[in-house]
């Protein structure tokens, strides 16, 4: 094998033809799943994309680098399903661009937090993490008090249209307007923000002030959200149950 | 090529050369130490054998499973299974309903014990605190106060179904905002709810006659709740927001409705019962710690 090597080394575009050729096969294992994604990926019928308001969320989520210390990936794992749920499905973050799994957890995994609290706790929480929990080492976030900027969700909701999540084209037009809706139940607009998105998503004023459309309530309207998407990974432990 | 050169052997080293000569200056041709070489050897040996053994290749719509044909997702839910199978030797008795006779044995709460305190830090201590002791709006569970009832069976019922919570059969409790009033009405009131706290309300005032039209039918006619309601006695000192005047002026401006969620889809009923039977007994087991 040596003496290969040493052969090989004298012939130096026979050398590039095998160090492309050693090199494709670890790309190879890696891409080639994904031209038959399509059919190998279970996509759960009841899987719902994000609202608008929800969507505002993810992109604070994003900007605070909540990623960096929390996961949202269930792993197929016993003692994970016992603390969390059931593990995470490829399908629940189609509609994900990126996708926010993660792989480092400084703080729990999150994929299964939606209503398993209260909104005023989140509030109180991303406010203070230490007012709620003493040990925390979270950071606290007080500007999340600010007033939202909704001027990109229609772009927003557009761009995700065109990598397949499905937004009608009425969604993308009114998104500013739904986000909005949907932290005032009590509005006119409420109604069509039920019209396009249906009963599922949460409808209310998720920090308690509906007078103002903040940082917050989209926040908090994203991690209620999380886990709600589909209730297909919960078949994983129904389907099986002996 | 190297039979074109002399073998030259560096003097120094005793390794042979590789025969180039720049201006003097020769390289060696060390060999790979003999330990990389086996240890390469023995990698490339074992990826071999889990190719064989274990799920390896991409073949399209389908992998090569390998001999032992392990499956991550039996593998992770047989797991969870024999976890859960584990501990139905006692926790099988917490589906039972009469949680007063489970209360009574003794030997199988001290059992339960440590999983109970596992499922209150995990559940339920983000909101009441690692010891029940609460928070500002979230109720302390280490007392004798209650909103509901401190009966095992009602706190299960709570914990199931949750207060204004996502759930058809939730428990529903509204402080209704009073905005509508004057602010001096607003502000009376205030006063004299925050002075039932320690008995210096006074029966006489505009504010005792406000009270009894607006507040008495869910708090009582001298504020002592416990009508079932979930609202508070004003007289106790145990309210969840706070008592003092301004706390009390915010709460009739904008109303409170607390939501503890729904607890059905995450916990199993043996769950819920012991939880139940845990947080029951939480105020005693504060007495115990000397508190």
């Amino acid at each position: 094998m040596l003496r290969l090597h040493y052969n090989l080394e004298r012939v130096s575009m026979g050398l590039v033809a095998a160090i492309i050729v050693a090199a494709s096969v670890g790309g190879i294992v890696e891409i080639a799943p994904l031209f038959t994604i399509d059919e190998t990926v279970e996509m759960p019928a009841d899987l719902r994309p994000l609202t608008p308001l929800e969507l505002a969320g993810r992109g604070i989520y994003i900007r605070e680098g909540c990623y960096a210390c929390h996961s949202q990936m269930v792993r197929s794992l016993a003692d994970e399903i016992d603390r969390y749920g059931p593990y995470s499905l490829a399908g629940e973050s189609a509609y994900d661009h990126p996708m926010l799994w993660g792989s480092k957890r400084t703080g729990p995994d999150l994929a299964r937090l939606g209503s398993k609290y209260s909104d005023a706790w989140h509030v109180a929480h991303l406010l203070n993490p230490r007012a709620m929990v003493p040990a925390s080492i979270m950071p606290a976030y007080p500007w999340l008090t600010e007033t939202l900027d909704t001027g990109l969700l229609s772009d927003s909701l557009a761009a995700l249209a065109r990598l397949g999540v499905p937004y009608a084209p009425e969604m993308i037009a009114a998104a500013e307007a739904d986000a909005l809706a949907q932290s005032r139940p009590d509005s006119d607009a409420a109604e069509g923000f039920l019209a396009r998105y249906g009963e599922r998503p949460a409808l209310r004023s998720f920090d308690a002030d509906p007078s103002r459309l903040t940082e917050l309530d989209a926040l908090v309207a994203y991690l209620q959200s999380l886990g709600t998407q589909t209730d297909a990974p919960f078949g994983i432990l129904t389907e099986r149950s002996q | 090529m190297s039979e074109l050169h002399n073998r030259e052997v560096d003097p120094v080293t005793g390794h042979d050369t590789t025969g180039h000569d720049w201006n003097g200056i020769k390289e060696l041709n060390t060999p790979f130490p003999k330990l990389v070489i086996w240890a390469l050897v023995l990698t490339f040996a074992y990826s071999v054998i889990a190719w064989v053994l274990l799920p390896a290749w991409p073949l399209g719509r389908d992998y090569t499973r390998g001999l032992w044909a392990l499956d991550q997702d039996e593998e992770a839910v047989t797991g969870y299974r024999a976890l859960e199978t584990g501990r139905q030797g006692w926790l099988a008795r917490f589906t039972e309903s009469d949680l007063e006779e489970l209360r009574a044995d003794a030997g199988l709460m001290a059992a339960a014990y440590p999983a109970a305190q596992r499922l209150f830090g995990d559940n339920c201590a983000a909101c009441h605190g690692t010891a029940g002791q609460g928070g500002p709006g979230f109720p302390v569970l280490a007392d004798a106060t209650w909103l509901w009832s401190g009966e095992p069976a009602e706190i299960a019922l709570t914990i199931r179904h949750g207060i204004n919570a996502e759930d058809p059969e939730t428990r529903y409790a509204e402080m209704p905002s009073f905005d509508w009033m004057e602010t001096g009405d607003l502000e009376a009131l205030a006063q004299f709810v925050a002075g039932l706290r320690d008995g210096t309300a006074d029966a006489g005032s505009p504010a005792a006659t406000l009270f009894s039209e607006n507040c008495a039918s869910c708090h009582g006619e001298g504020g002592e709740g416990g009508l079932g309601v979930g609202a508070p006695s004003l007289t106790d000192q145990a309210v969840i927001y706070g008592q003092d005047a301004a706390t009390v002026l915010e709460t009739l401006r904008h109303g409170r409705q607390g939501v503890m969620p729904a607890w059905t889809a995450r916990l199993s009923p043996a769950e819920i019962n012991l939880l139940a039977l845990y947080v029951a007994g939480l105020d005693t087991a504060g007495d115990e710690a000397g508190q």
